[in-house]
């Protein structure tokens, strides 16, 4: 009976450094991504600066996607820990 | 880094459209979560949809200041408030997880599909006014630039 408990706290522990772990490995990937987005809409602004109105619409919808990822994985968190 | 069209700030007018959009589908949703987990799967999905909604708005906001300041703020602004955005939305949660009415299901359900079901839904307007800027129509009380 103390071993059954000890091997759910286990699982428990398991599945909360599961969730933290995956959270912050699912936002590294949008990380990258945004910083590539936003380093070359800045080049596209620097050198069209009257296109910066399109550019910023554009940059503002690939981050919005990008970011999904780590909402995804955010809600993978949400999943392992409350369930 | 200024040009004409900063002054209309294209990320709030994004994150304006969005919300908007959003409010057809939202209360169906709401009341279909009501139906399926009960109160609390209500609550839980209107929390989701204010965790987006705030969050698309507050990435708006941060965006727009960083592009009015300097490329270097921009950069700043986006990444550091990615960092931020996230730390928030955990923190929200793990708040709101203590109390009774929480459940998890929809909230998930909420924060994926409305997250991409509104970028969607925008892209299909953004990419008409992107190949067609003659058909981007001023907005009410806007005049055209």
């Amino acid at each position: 009976m103390d071993l059954l408990a000890q091997a759910d706290t286990a699982v428990d522990g398991l599945k909360a450094l599961g969730a933290g772990l995956g959270y912050g490995l699912a936002a590294i990937g949008p990380g990258v991504g945004i910083g590539l987005v936003v380093g070359n809409a800045i080049t596209a602004m620097a050198r069209q600066p009257e296109s910066a109105g399109m550019v910023r619409t554009t940059m503002f919808l690939g981050i919005a996607f990008t970011e999904a990822l780590a909402l995804i994985g955010f809600v993978v968190f949400i999943l392992l820990n409350f369930t | 880094m200024s040009s004409d069209r900063d002054e209309r700030s294209p990320e709030r007018d994004l994150a304006f459209d969005m919300a908007r959009r959003s409010l057809w589908v939202f209360p169906a949703w709401v009341v279909a979560s009501g139906f399926i987990w009960g109160m609390g799967g209500a609550l839980s999905a209107a929390l989701g949809y204010a965790l987006v909604i705030g969050n698309l708005a507050a990435a708006a906001a941060l965006m727009a200041w960083g592009a009015r300041t300097s490329p270097v703020a921009l950069m700043g602004a986006t990444l550091g408030g990615f960092i931020a955005r996230l730390a928030v939305l955990a923190g929200i949660v793990l708040a709101v997880a203590q109390l009774e009415f929480f459940e998890p299901v929809p909230i998930a359900i909420t924060i994926v599909a409305s997250h991409l079901g509104l970028l969607v839904w925008e892209i299909r307007y953004v990419s008409l006014r992107l190949a067609a800027p003659g058909l981007d129509l001023p907005r009410p009380g806007k005049e055209q630039k």
